[in-house]
């Protein structure tokens, strides 16, 4: 499993029984719960794949197969600002490859994993259907259109001295 | 709507909502405010105008003035001139691309002309966060007929008389889908609305949700009605926020009115709604698969029969139908089914919608009758191609589908023509590609999703399509031979003859269909080692065309490895060794100094 092992806070672990509780505890709510898992801890660690297995009485094992299947969820945390390139067909015909390319280039890390400093990671995004502005690049909930692969240093720069 | 004299509104779709529109329709409303035009002029919020090329949009009623490319800045401009002077605001006009002239109507432009919008009737017309806009456009009023008048037979039987086929891909006879749920015996059964848009580069049903989220909400109750279920949850994509908010204000609204909920109407009937999240993965699409989702599990497909009308959600019967079916129901009943037969060809009635994108001037939503072709549809409504640059492909159908070339153009659009062509109608995606793009490199896109959506269940379609991805990989770098040729075409037919599910049984189109219409490309890259189009990295080299290089340094300063060198005025040289191949230079160059060889 993953390889950071992190130790949940009290508060923390209630707040996310209570979020177990409030589905009911049910088995069938589980990717609502990782969902709002996620939401709190922005990813998903073993540590908390146990208690979530635990609180809707289901195997470890089971919450992990749930986890992994799905792109939306992620066992690595993200980076302060998550690099989003949108890897749809529309934006890979405009050119969004090349983008997704030079992000890996400046920032030296591949795709699915964050930056030492643990400012940026980079990550491809399905469609987000915003395919008049393609390519597309969102930097956490900000939109960035039509993205051409020599204006990847000026969306950095933006986030540089923060 | 009818106290206001002037009506604006606001593109708020997603791809206007990145373009700032909503700071634009702040700055509208605090402008119309200030002016003390309240009581006259309404500035609402609506869905997508399907023109995203060029968005964000403003509409002004009652004179059709469509704006286009507006910033928030220009407010204050369109307050002053257009709402108090009645003079349009030229500079924000669309100006027609093939024409050159400028339109201020949008009944007038290309792009809206031969449209039909029935499923995207109040898109871009009604502000979604109101239920009494929907109302006040003859909503809810086929639910009200159905549970005053109908029996759920012959509720049915419309939908069957109407000719609509499910909109999701496969093409089902939608009325047919109902009848069979209907007939089966259960205390239990459910309606599923399939929310979960996973083809790239397709958008119709997050329009749909968040332009006109009450006509699938009224559309769930009707089926609900049909087949005796007093349950629906809509599955949707949680990578749109937007549809996800405006899907619940609209539940909120629609059970404050009676309209979902105990005793709906007075009639004892009892249906409510419930969203289920998905969380990204293109195979939930399938309904087996999204079934085992909502259930909390890994969207695994299972085997057909049993069909989820017999055993599906929890192990009851469920009527799975796709966002943009639902929206067309709720206009079938209201203008009759003999009306909606009338529209399309003799097999697929109706309209549908088709997100239009790649290089192709207008991206963005539109809907046609069944009929039309393809050649109507990329240029006349889509504008042709980008920069002026030659067509070369169409894509429909996303991955599972083919790619469509210019023998295809007149071939009017319907299920089984697109079928018979090699490709498929999907849920409604087409990518239009141009000349400098490479097929093969296309059919390695296409398979690099699909090895990643792969779900892995059975083996053809996790190993075999990660064998293709490969195959194509070695030949996109140059270093195929004919035997890998061979191996693609027999190892695809292969996957789509044993694959378990709709994924794995169609995930090969791409690869086939680009080889039976680009043969030549595969051999450009196989014989001789050459990328025709100038996409694949390794088969490409960029040089400096010395007799039109001028020493205007934009190459070199656009090069983001510094591989570029020369002075002023002076001829300047790419290092090889250097080189990236990101086309910076070739992209930046006005004099045609540098080509692709």
């Amino acid at each position: 499993m993953s390889a950071i092992k992190i130790k949940l806070r009290e508060n923390d672990l209630q707040q996310l029984k209570e979020v177990c509780k409030s589905f009911n505890n049910e088995a069938g709510e589980l990717i609502n719960v990782l969902h709002k898992a996620q939401g709190i801890f922005g990813y998903l660690p073993a540590e908390v794949q146990e208690v979530v297995a635990q609180e809707l009485n289901v195997s470890v094992a089971k919450v992990y197969g749930v986890v992994t299947f799905y792109s939306f969820f992620t066992m690595v945390p993200r980076g302060k600002y998550p690099i989003s390139v949108c890897t749809g067909t529309a934006c890979y015909v405009r050119g969004a490859e090349k983008v997704l390319d030079e992000f890996k280039r400046i920032l030296k890390v591949p795709v699915g994993e964050t930056t030492p400093d643990g400012k940026f990671s980079i990550a491809g995004l399905r469609c987000v259907g915003a395919c008049g502005l393609a390519p597309v690049v969102l930097v956490g909930d900000k939109t960035y259109g039509r993205v051409a692969p020599d204006g990847v240093k000026e969306i950095l720069k933006e986030y540089e001295d923060q | 709507m009818s106290k206001y004299k002037m009506h604006l509104l606001v593109c708020g779709g997603t791809g206007c909502h990145a373009s700032a529109s909503n700071q634009l329709l702040e700055n509208l409303k605090k402008e119309v405010a200030d002016k003390d035009l309240s009581g006259e002029v309404q500035v609402i919020s609506t869905g997508c105008f399907g023109f995203c090329e060029k968005g964000p949009i403003v509409k002004i009623i009652p004179d059709n003035t469509f704006y286009t490319e507006v910033k928030p800045e220009d407010a204050p401009d369109i307050v002053a001139e257009h709402v108090i002077k009645g003079r349009q605001v030229k500079r924000l006009l669309y100006k027609d691309p093939v024409r050159k002239e400028v339109i201020s109507d949008s009944r007038d432009m290309g792009f809206y002309k031969k449209q039909l919008r029935i499923a995207l009737r109040n898109c871009g017309f009604i502000n979604p966060e109101n239920i009494d806009e929907y109302i006040a456009a003859d909503g809810y009023e086929a639910l009200g007929n159905v549970l005053a008048d109908m029996t759920p037979e012959e509720a049915t039987k419309v939908v069957m008389d109407s000719g609509l086929r499910g909109r999701g891909g496969g093409g089902f006879p939608t009325g047919l889908k109902w009848d069979i749920a209907r007939k089966v015996e259960a205390d239990q059964k459910y309606v599923v609305c399939n929310a979960d848009e996973g083809d790239p580069g397709a958008f119709m049903d997050r329009s749909i949700l968040e332009g006109d989220p009450h006509s699938v909400i009224e559309a769930m109750a009707i089926n609900g009605y049909c087949i005796g279920a007093d349950k629906g949850l809509v599955y949707i994509r949680a990578e749109y926020p937007l549809a996800i908010d405006r899907l619940k204000t609209a539940l909120g609204q629609a059970r404050e009115y009676g309209l979902l909920g105990e005793d709906i109407l007075g009639t004892g009937f009892n249906f409510d709604i419930e969203i289920r999240y998905g969380a990204g993965a293109f195979v939930c699409g399938e309904e087996t698969a999204l079934i085992h989702s909502m259930e909390g599990h890994r969207g695994e497909p299972t085997f057909k029969p049993p069909f989820p009308a017999q055993s599906g959600y929890l192990g009851k019967p469920t009527n799975v139908n796709n966002v943009e079916t639902f929206a067309n129901i709720p206009v079938i009943y209201n203008k009759g089914a003999e009306w909606y037969a009338s529209i399309g060809t003799e097999k697929s009635k109706g309209t549908k919608v088709f997100a239009l994108a790649g290089k192709i001037n207008n991206v963005g939503l539109i809907e046609v009758p069944m009929g039309t072709t393809l050649r109507e549809v990329i240029f006349e409504i889509g504008g042709g191609i980008k920069n002026g640059k030659k067509f070369k492909a169409v894509q429909t159908g996303g991955p599972s589908g083919g790619c469509l070339t210019e023998k295809h153009l007149d071939t009017p659009i319907d299920f089984d023509n697109l079928l018979a062509s090699g490709s498929m109608m999907g849920s409604g995606g087409m990518i239009v590609m141009d000349e400098d793009d490479c097929m093969v490199s296309v059919a390695r896109f296409y398979l690099d999703f699909t090895v990643e959506e792969s779900c892995g269940k059975c083996t053809p379609c996790r190993v075999g399509n990660k064998r293709l991805y490969e195959l194509l990989d070695l030949i996109s770098k140059g270093n195929g031979t004919h035997a890998e040729l061979d191996k693609l075409r027999n190892l695809s037919e292969v996957i789509k003859d044993t694959s378990l599910c709709g994924l794995g049984q169609t995930s090969p189109n791409p690869v086939l269909s680009t080889m039976d219409n680009f043969w030549d490309e595969y051999l450009s890259h196989v014989d001789d080692q050459r990328c025709p189009a100038g996409q694949c990295k390794e088969l490409i080299r960029y040089e400096v065309v010395e007799e039109n290089c001028v020493g205007c340094t934009a190459c070199a300063r656009n090069c983001p490895v510094n591989c570029i060198s020369g002075e002023r005025k002076e001829v300047h040289f790419i290092e090889q060794s250097l080189c990236i191949k990101c086309g910076a230079c070739f992209e930046k160059c006005k004099f045609n100094a540098i080509s692709v060889s």
